[in-house]
């Protein structure tokens, strides 16, 4: 199925050279696949389908009634990245890790980056989610964010590039797990031939990771995940976690404050929390703190985690370092923290609130692609080439409007990868790469991540709400 | 354990259990159909009316159908989600219940429960149900066993065993009871029948809904005597479908739970199994003739209600948070934090 008439029709792809040659990583990939006949692809793939519906692998899509859950597409045909690729991104994901961690400690207490001229000041105190009343907080360990899904994609000319960094919540690691393991039972004898480096210490690693940041160094601390509840659209991945970390999933209404310190709500009464590893954005965790509304938090949980009685992972206020305008400035960071240039470089970026910047995005609209500060998803967004006049339009005034709150890129086309296409060929779609980075006593990265692809011909958006799907990674151990 | 995971794993057990009872129980009156003899419209109605009568849904269903037949009847107690009692809604809510506690249970219990409640709602379900009833309803109970049988062999048999056990055997116990309630109502009309053949199909078909009627022989040897039926379901010892038998393992789940010894309680739920059980033990046949069968079921409905109701008060319930009031709380105290450490300035 992969031979013959397929086309990389200009971009780079994964698989194949411009001349319609195997990469060299991908070689005995294409040996496997070429002895299966398009009917046993089908079969496989309707296996594959089933069992993610047996198993509830679904997420939920919001606004919708009856059957609102729905399976993740998920394509056949793996992403593979040889290891001195992988060495790459491991370096420059580490780097990136470390002076976003080193950013958001000096932005609540010291500020040098604003002081010595790197980051003018009121980029910083504007943030959506900079958080004021945490400035002079101790976080445990003086660690931000310890778990970050950075997604990577890469331009014509195959170079890896950052889109943008979620330093909040990142969800989609259940998939890369089970995408593996769906992977495995349909070909259950691939696997050790290819050189695949496995990804299932990742639950372990996250466990290590948020009993590192204990506190006070507690040896046997009890951890929770909290999780808005069945509702979310990542409930899945919650209890994927807790189950494979082997720690409670509690809701808000599980737990308790008395005295600055967090219970939850046992048969046996009241029993002490420890470290929370909250699926719940800054906003929605403490309802006599943030949002009153939230019936999702617990009141009283920011007094406890001021108190230090309880850590949470990650710390309240990293959302600044999600803003697309503080993204700019990573690379600056890196320079100005760790004195190293960047190793895998940031996405060509105009900050409209910069005068010079915003009169060429006016003037490129139509080929630039224009994102809202703090928006994700694939919401909030401008693809110039395929807007229309009045999109554009539209577009002009906001950016007009609030500077501030908007970014200009130019449009990259992304790299395709030969994608299952009506169960019976294989056609060129557009991928990008979430690998998972994990800080606690040192910054592990899971070989693999969740790549995801845009199953719709042309289309550049891969997020699952927008007609996106994924693919299991292969990470090899060596380049073929 | 969580309270709330616990109450969710006692719930879904306790509909899992509810689905296979009332699969039990409409093919067995399926098949009783066939048994009958002289069947005109009447005794059709007659019979299914009694069934709707014995899940307390006479109003819902009338609001739902024009008349009682085998279709609608059926098709009532399996599929119409507006019934909380179908198999469907049985199965919905288990599969709610477990969702919120997927993480405890195991990925096996969690694809059984799935698949049957995906099997439930698909086209295939409702064609294989109209071609063979029969099948279908054996695979319903078959899932319900499959779930079970994972659940002693792969779930942990601690705490949250121990409140799987106590739905699964409060909600068959209760179901026991009521299948031999409904069919004592429609059989003492018929003094006719008595000891007649009709009657001896009657109470084979209560015997055959609780899968007791092999086990019933191996006791009372040949002959099927309603008071024996009786005596078999409420008294038997080591019938795991008899009430008994059912309380004997609520009121051992519930010790195992607190750490009490026998013959003494702990909490409210303890106190109420505690007397069910020697009410049990110490009753024979002659007593509850005395009292009468339909109240003396009637009685352990309630009491069966009562454990139920005294479980969730001592290990589910945690008074709702007036969150108001708890915001007020937690921001005072943060006021008081602060003015405390604030350095005084004047």
């Amino acid at each position: 199925m992969l031979s013959g008439r397929y086309a990389t029709e200009g971009f780079f792809d994964e698989m194949f050279m411009a001349d319609g040659q195997v990469r060299p990583h991908y070689r005995r990939l294409m040996e496997r696949f070429s002895n299966l006949s398009a009917e046993e692809f089908l079969q496989k793939k309707q296996a594959v389908d089933a069992s993610f519906l047996r198993l509830g692998i679904t997420f939920t899509v919001y606004g919708d009634e009856e059957g609102t859950e729905r399976i993740f597409p998920f394509d056949l045909i793996p992403r593979i990245i040889p290891d001195k690729e992988w060495r790459l991104i491991d370096e420059g994901l580490t780097q990136r890790i470390i002076a976003l961690n080193m950013f958001l400690h000096d932005i609540y207490h010291d500020q040098r980056i604003i002081k010595e001229g790197v980051i003018p000041a009121p980029y910083i105190l504007s943030a959506k989610h900079f958080r004021r009343e945490f400035m002079g907080f101790n976080v445990p360990r003086d660690i931000y964010i310890h778990i970050c899904g950075t997604d990577l994609i890469r331009d014509d000319s195959g170079r890896y590039l950052v889109l943008e960094d979620n330093g909040r919540c990142p969800s989609g690691v259940s998939y890369v797990l089970e995408n593996r393991v769906a992977m495995k039972r349909a070909f259950p004898n691939f696997f050790e031939a290819a050189g695949v480096r496995p990804v299932d210490s990742y639950s372990s690693d996250l466990l290590q990771t948020l009993r590192h940041i204990a506190p006070g160094g507690k040896e046997d601390p009890t951890v929770v995940l909290l999780t808005p509840g069945v509702y979310n659209s990542a409930y899945f991945e919650h209890c994927f976690l807790a189950r494979q970390m082997g720690i409670e999933i509690v809701e808000g209404r599980d737990l308790v404050v008395r005295d600055a310190k967090v219970y939850m709500r046992t048969t046996r009464g009241l029993e002490p929390v420890d470290v929370i590893y909250r699926r719940l954005d800054d906003d929605f965790l403490d309802p006599s703190v943030f949002r009153r509304d939230s019936v999702l938090g617990v009141p009283g949980l920011i007094n406890a985690y001021r108190a230090g009685q309880v850590s949470l992972a990650n710390s309240i206020g990293t959302g600044v370092a999600d803003d697309k305008v503080i993204y700019y400035f990573v690379p600056k960071m890196i320079k100005f923290y760790l004195g190293q240039d960047p190793i895998i470089p940031n996405v060509d970026t105009y900050l409209a609130s910069e005068e010079k910047d915003l009169k060429y995005i006016l003037d490129h609209l139509p080929e630039l692609v224009v994102k809202a500060a703090n928006e994700s998803g694939g919401y909030g967004m401008l693809i110039g080439p395929k807007a229309s006049r009045s999109e554009i339009a539209d577009f002009r005034k906001k950016i007009v409007a609030e500077p501030r709150n908007f970014i200009a890129q130019p449009t990259i086309s992304l790299s395709r990868h030969p994608t299952l296409v009506d169960g019976v060929k294989a056609e060129g779609r557009h991928i990008d790469l979430r690998p998972f980075i994990l800080h606690g006593d040192k910054v592990r990265i899971m070989p693999g991540g969740l790549t995801r692809v845009a199953l719709r011909k042309g289309s550049l958006v891969v997020n699952s709400s927008q007609g996106g799907g994924s693919k299991d990674t292969w990470v090899l151990y060596g380049d073929e | 354990m969580l309270s709330r995971v616990a109450d969710s794993l006692f719930w879904l057990s306790r509909y899992i259990e509810r689905a296979e009872n009332t699969a039990r129980i409409v093919d067995v009156n399926l098949q009783m159909l066939l048994d009958f003899q002289r069947m005109d419209d009447e005794k059709i109605k007659d019979h299914w009316q009694s069934l709707i009568k014995s899940v307390d849904e006479e109003e819902l269903f009338d609001a739902l159908y024009k008349k009682p037949t085998s279709e609608s009847v059926t098709e009532f107690l399996t599929f119409q989600s507006e019934n909380p009692d179908s198999i469907v809604s049985s199965l919905s809510r288990a599969r709610e219940n477990a969702r919120m506690v997927r993480d405890q249970i195991s990925t096996e219990m969690w694809e059984e429960l799935n698949r049957m409640y995906l099997f439930v709602r698909s086209k295939q379900a409702r064609k294989q149900w109209k071609s063979d009833p029969y099948g279908f309803y054996k695979l319903i109970r078959d899932g319900s066993h499959l779930f079970q049988g994972l659940t002693d062999s792969v779930y942990p048999h601690d705490e949250g065993w121990e409140f799987i056990q106590l739905g699964r055997h409060i909600e068959r116990a209760d179901k026991t009871s009521r299948i031999l309630d409904v069919k004592y109502h429609i059989l003492l009309p018929s003094v006719r029948d008595v000891g007649g053949a009709v009657d001896v199909v009657q109470w084979s078909a209560i015997l055959r809904s609780c899968s007791a009627q092999e086990a019933y022989h191996h006791v009372y040897v040949n002959s099927v005597e309603p008071w024996k039926v009786a005596e078999f379901l409420i008294l038997s010892e080591d019938f795991p479908r008899s009430i008994r038998f059912c309380c004997q393992r609520v009121d051992a789940s519930l010790r195992r739970i607190s750490g009490t010894p026998e013959h003494e309680f702990s909490n409210e739920a303890e106190k109420c199994s505690g007397r069910l059980l020697s009410n049990l033990n110490y009753s024979s046949m002659d007593d509850i003739f005395a009292s009468g069968l339909h109240e003396y079921l009637d009685g352990i409905q309630r009491d069966l209600n009562r454990i139920g109701s005294a479980i969730f008060k001592t290990y589910f319930f945690y008074p709702a948070t007036d969150l108001e009031n708890e915001i007020r709380t937690q921001q005072h105290q943060q006021q008081q934090t602060r003015d405390h450490t604030s350095p005084a300035t004047s």
